[in-house]
């Protein structure tokens, strides 16, 4: 039954990339929707065979083949269903089917092939997501871990035809890869180490061990793995390539680069907990840079007028969190994160992408405002996505968010309690600041020159007549200048709805631990963290809340009341305006210190240099000392190749001989 | 063992060839030309096959081993055999051959009919390289070979094909005479023991123990031929010539099959036969290995040329092969026999790509293209999965070999598997980026626009490469599992020999695990 679930996708995929130039986009859309509501349905039927089983064994287990078999290594393609994997899918094959479903409406101006092989990429992409999730070894994961990429660079550059486009999806698989490298050694070391690759099997021989005081063996795998996760979850050193990853179309950027993939390090720690909770170093290590990255995406979100750009940013800072989670010991409360926002994250960026659907591909947020009157439907469920980020009490952000900074601040990590939270009222700030400008005020189009026209997305290119360029139309007040706007049709308005309503109820399933207790299981053998000390959560919570509001208020001053001190504010601090503009210049000091050294280096030292100047140098340098001292011979070259083979052929025979008779 | 079926590959595409020689009028019969030698070399490769389902994978002995005396006063025997090792490059022979024969259907009609005489005694001497147990009978075949390989390379290729050709076997045989004055050593040494007969039996000579001063210099002199083959840096500089300038058949073949001859004899000959020298030697060629991996990507970065960059990437992914022998356990060697397997498939179907491309625009610069994937969708479909094949993406082919590889490294020394793996993101690199310039983007170059995509013929030619890729990414199995007793043997026998002296005294070689 557990194959069923990567495999219906799958075949989606075979059935979309085979016969879909030859079908209608009613047909390869409904192929794709279908086989992940389908996926969607037995995953809820595994889900309920789960819960009927015993909290202490509560597994599914599917043995599919012995996959690659040297020595004394042995992987099989296993799949295993537990807690952990169980709330994964979920996410996985119920976001991605409300995602295939609003694709449908969204995707719907491109031709026919193209809307057949947009929705086999998405359809390999749940495939693999589904492999990592449901992997029961290293290996297994590793294969969707991979595909993921794979996807996720198809579809960052499914316009192909732009270069910025194809740069990212490029620039994208290229930084995974780094993490992946990590990644792949911390296996080799694991199976160096342990002798099996196999979660399970890990996790038990781990458990007979205590945890390393120093740096040790098992530290040093957790580290590894966990460079693996920074680039897939985009944490510092290799965030980058997520924001750029904008340039796929926005349900893409909603489901893999907000709910799913991204998350698929998260997940990876969660899944090891038991490793990695006897290597306190790296915990701290994950903390950190968790916390840091948090931290510094917030910061970024704060200024960026790209309105996917801001979200993505978000999803960064967001992540973050999940990984101070993880590193204070926190898992359920970490995977509790990624599944509440998996819903308002989704919910955004489909609210944002029903935006640009409705400007006919308008990304820049100075060239928004007033939209509240013209999507209503857009605005109100968009609205219910930022309250439930920004942790206002009752939706879901509020709940997963508090338990993560009540566990920190339980642990012991005041500073990492701090900055957190000053990291949830720039969330709240950012996040504001987007709902007011995009969606009060007046709309301006014409604020700002198109700077960035390669922003638009072709997708997204709506009937409505485009701008003018350079044309100062009349001020008509309210009115739009171009026509009126409306929703988005109504497969799309329906997803919006229905994120919306999970922003709200998705975190209720937390309350009274049920969601960790559940989760439980998967972190075991024992026990990680004894039983939160409850004392302090009352006051916690209270701190958390009215950060909430203090953040949302800060923007509703600088963007909704009084948009010049916002402007007077950013004069005042110019030099950090441009440096967080600028993503603090990341980017380009990469490109400088690493990217042109290597190409530099590569081509004018490595080859023009060593390759044709030394190294062939020397080997025709050789030839034509050679050449020289048989001036006397050279009558006897005549030109001939067969001469030469036959005297090649002679010359051996005599060697031979010689050796022969001696 | 009735049928002589190890001869029978060797002879075939002789058989074929000779009867090629007797067609005249060229231009008129064209097709029957091109039809005889593809049927004999499709034969060849079912033979191939049919040997893989007779082979007994539990055995780690040669099979089907055949023995003629044949200059009996110096003990040279025909004698061939095959064993897990062997096996399956046998069968990449057999399949390699038809697709790089039908691959020059249309761009080949220099002079056919001599065309296709040296593919198949190209093939037949590969056959015998790779089946030869008796040393004199192995540097015959180890010659043979370069002979069709020259003229394909000297008559058929581009504009600078004398060149390349001549620099070709000037390196090759600078290193092949060196071996042979060793192969002629070692038989001679064998006549001053205890029988006192010249052999070239190499499983007399396995038995045999060589001094140890004497088997550092016949290591060398074996090693540094095979290095030159392999190639492992600093004797790769032929490599990009030869390719850049070879017809495409003849890159398929050199490619594909040429290649794998360095590290098959590292395998078959150097560190069984001198094992406590390969003891010895192998952090020097694992190191000459890594450098190879990272050097070879990094030039394949910067080329302009697609042929290059594909070239450059040999010497990239052949280091990973030399590291995996090096490190001389299960995974390790297993690994390197599959990677040598997946090399095959994967640059040789890049090489099939890059003559499609070049066959359509005459032009092989990277710069000349761009946008492809508007006007020929399906080629770049087939262009991107054997990309991926050639980057290690798992569930293809490639991964299985780099994974193996890495881990085998890693087990013997854990730094050199940490520089090799670094061969994974530059790989990644510098493929997606020649992917990118040549299909992504609109179409700048009006001659670029109204190519025609995959033809019958070329699907013929690169869907079987797909399948393999494919299929050695979800079976592995069905090819590790026949590999593995020998490559166990193997082991066994250079680590028992080279550790047996160890323990007898003095030695600060170190034994790979």
């Amino acid at each position: 039954m557990l194959l069923l679930i990567p495999l219906l996708p799958f075949l989606g995929f075979l059935i979309n990339a085979s016969f879909g130039r030859r079908v209608t986009k009613a047909v390869s859309g409904a192929v794709a929707c279908g086989a992940m509501i389908a996926s969607f349905v037995v995953s809820c039927a595994a889900l309920v065979r789960l819960v009927s089983l015993e909290p202490e064994s509560r597994a599914i287990v599917n043995q599919v083949y012995t996959w690659l078999t040297s020595g004394d290594l042995t992987v099989g393609l296993t799949l295993r269903l537990d807690p952990l994997s169980a709330v994964m899918i979920l996410v996985v094959t119920g976001i991605g089917s409300l995602i295939h479903i609003y694709s449908t409406a969204y995707m719907h101006e491109e031709r026919d092939s193209e809307y057949a092989r947009y929705f086999s990429y998405l359809n390999l992409f749940a495939t693999f997501m589904l492999v990592l999730v449901l992997g029961a070894n290293f290996l297994v994961m590793f294969v969707g871990w991979e595909g993921v990429g794979l996807c996720s660079y198809l579809l960052i550059g499914f316009w192909f035809q732009k270069k910025s486009a194809s740069d990212a999806g490029k620039k994208a698989f290229i930084v995974n890869r780094i993490g992946d490298y990590g990644f792949i050694l911390g296996v080799l070391l694991v199976f160096t180490r342990f002798g099996t690759l196999d979660f399970q099997e890990v996790a038990r021989a781990v458990s007979g061990l205590s945890p390393e005081t120093t740096f040790g063996t098992v530290s040093l795998i957790t580290l590894l793995l966990f460079i693996g996760a920074t680039g897939k979850s985009a944490q510092i050193p290799l965030f980058v390539w997520l924001p750029d990853a904008m340039e796929g179309p926005t349900p893409v950027s909603a489901l893999i680069h907000a709910a799913t993939m991204v998350t698929a390090g998260v997940y990876m720690i969660g899944r090891n907990a038991v490793l990695f909770s006897h290597a306190p170093e790296t915990l701290t290590i994950v903390a950190v840079i968790g916390t840091a990255t948090a931290l510094m995406a917030g910061t970024i979100g704060l200024v960026q007028n790209d309105i996917k750009r801001v979200l993505a940013y978000s999803t960064v800072s967001q992540l973050g969190y999940m990984f101070l989670a993880m590193g204070v010991g926190a898992y359920a409360a970490g995977i509790f994160h990624l599944y509440t926002h998996a819903f308002f994250k989704a919910l955004l960026f489909l609210g944002s992408g029903a935006v640009i659907h409705a400007l006919a591909g308008e990304q820049d947020l100075r060239r928004m405002g007033g939209l509240k009157k013209e999507l209503p439907i857009t605005y109100w469920t968009f609205l219910i996505g930022a309250l439930a980020i920004a942790g206002v009490p009752g939706l879901a952000g509020f709940f997963s968010k508090d338990e993560i900074l009540a566990r920190t601040f339980e642990s012991g990590h005041t500073i990492l309690w701090a900055v957190g939270l000053l990291t949830a009222l720039l969330t709240a700030t950012y996040m504001f600041r987007l709902v007011f400008l995009a969606f009060h005020g007046d709309r301006t189009p014409e604020a700002v020159s198109p700077e960035h026209p390669k922003e638009q997305e072709p997708a997204a290119q709506h009937p409505t007549p485009t701008r003018p360029a350079g044309h100062q139309p009349p001020s008509t007040g309210h009115q739009a200048p171009h026509g009126h706007l409306h929703d988005a049709p109504p497969a799309m308005t329906f997803v919006l709805i229905v994120l919306a309503i999970g922003s709200v109820v998705a975190g209720w399933v937390g309350l009274g631990g049920r969601f960790e207790h559940f989760l439980e299981p998967s972190f075991a053998p024992e026990s990680v963290h004894a039983v939160a000390d409850s004392s302090a959560e009352i006051p916690l919570m209270i701190v958390s809340i009215v950060v909430a509001f203090a953040g949302i208020g800060l923007a509703t001053y600088y963007f909704l009341k009084s948009r010049r001190a916002a402007d007077a504010m950013a004069a005042r601090f110019a030099g950090l305006y441009r440096l967080l503009l600028n993503k603090y210049y990341v980017d380009e000091i990469y490109d400088a210190a690493i990217v042109q050294p290597i190409r530099i280096t590569s081509e004018d030292g490595l080859w023009k240099v060593v390759d044709v100047r030394v190294i062939d140098g020397a080997v025709n340098g050789a030839g034509e000392i050679i050449g020289g001292s048989s001036e006397l011979l050279r009558r006897l070259q005549t030109g001939s190749v067969r001469a030469y083979a036959a005297s090649l052929f002679v010359g051996v025979v005599l060697i031979l001989g010689y050796y022969l008779w001696l | 063992m009735n049928f002589p079926i190890l001869t029978s590959l060797i002879a075939l595409p002789i058989a074929g060839a000779v009867l090629l020689l007797f067609i005249r009028d060229e231009e008129r019969n064209e097709p029957l030309i091109r039809n005889i030698a593809l049927i004999v070399s499709v034969l060849v490769f079912a033979e191939t096959l049919l040997l893989w389902t007779r082979f007994n994978p539990a055995s780690a002995d040669f099979q089907f081993v055949e023995r003629h005396a044949w200059i009996p006063a110096f003990g040279i025997d025909y004698f061939v055999g095959v064993d897990g090792i062997s096996l399956l490059l046998l069968v990449l022979t057999g399949f390699l051959t038809p697709i790089a024969l039908l691959s020059s259907w249309e761009s080949v009609h220099k002079r056919l009919k001599m065309f296709c005489v040296f593919i198949l005694l190209l093939e037949s001497a590969m056959m015998g390289v790779f089946v030869s147990l008796d040393l004199f009978l192995f540097y015959v075949f180890w010659d043979a070979m370069l002979v069709p390989m020259y003229f394909l390379i000297g008559i058929w290729g581009y504009d600078r094909r004398i060149y390349a050709a001549v620099k070709f076997i000037l390196y090759t045989m600078a290193g092949s005479v060196l071996m042979l004055l060793a192969i002629l050593g070692l038989a001679y040494l064998h006549s001053q023991g205890t029988t006192g007969e010249y052999t070239f039996d190499l499983l007399k000579l396995y038995a045999m123990d060589v001094p140890r001063s004497q088997q550092f210099w016949f290591f060398l002199a074996f090693a540094l031929a095979f290095a030159i083959k392999v190639p492992l840096f600093p004797f790769h500089t032929w490599l990009p010539d030869a390719h850049v300038e070879a017809p495409t058949a003849g890159s398929v073949i050199l490619a594909g099959v040429l290649l794998k001859m360095g590290t098959y004899g590292l395998v078959r000959f150097a560190f069984p036969l001198f094992p406590e020298a390969a003891s010895f030697f192998a952090p020097y060629l694992a190191g000459l290995a890594v450098i190879g991996i990272i050097y070879g990507a990094l030039v394949a970065m910067v080329q302009p040329d697609m042929k290059k960059l594909v070239a450059y990437s040999s010497v990239s992914h052949l280091g990973f092969v030399v590291l995996g022998i090096a490190a001389m356990n299960t995974q390790g060697v297993q690994g390197a026999v599959y990677q040598m397997l997946n090399h095959g498939v994967s640059t040789g179907g890049l090489f099939l790509i890059v003559g499609m491309l070049s066959d359509r625009r005459h032009t092989r610069l990277i710069s000349e293209y761009g946008g492809l994937k508007n006007v020929v969708p399906r080629l770049v479909a087939v262009f991107f999965l054997i990309t991926l094949s050639s980057i290690g993406l798992p569930g293809l082919n490639g991964f299985v070999g780099e994974f193996l590889i890495l881990l085998g490294a890693f087990r013997w020394d854990p730094r050199l598997a940490a520089l090799a793996a670094t061969g994974v993101i530059l790989s990644a690199t510098y493929m997606l980026w020649m992917f990118q310039r040549v299909n992504y983007g609109p179409v700048t170059d009006e001659k670029n626009a109204k190519l025609p995509d995959l033809q019958p013929r070329e699907w013929l030619v690169i869907a079987p490469i797909v399948a393999i890729a494919i299929l050695m990414g979800i079976f592995p199995n069905l090819f590790l599992k026949p590999i593995e007793p020998s490559v166990n043997r193997l082991i066994g026998q250079v680590s028992q020999r080279s550790s047996q002296r160890l323990q007898a005294g003095n030695s600060e070689l170190r034994i790979p695990n």
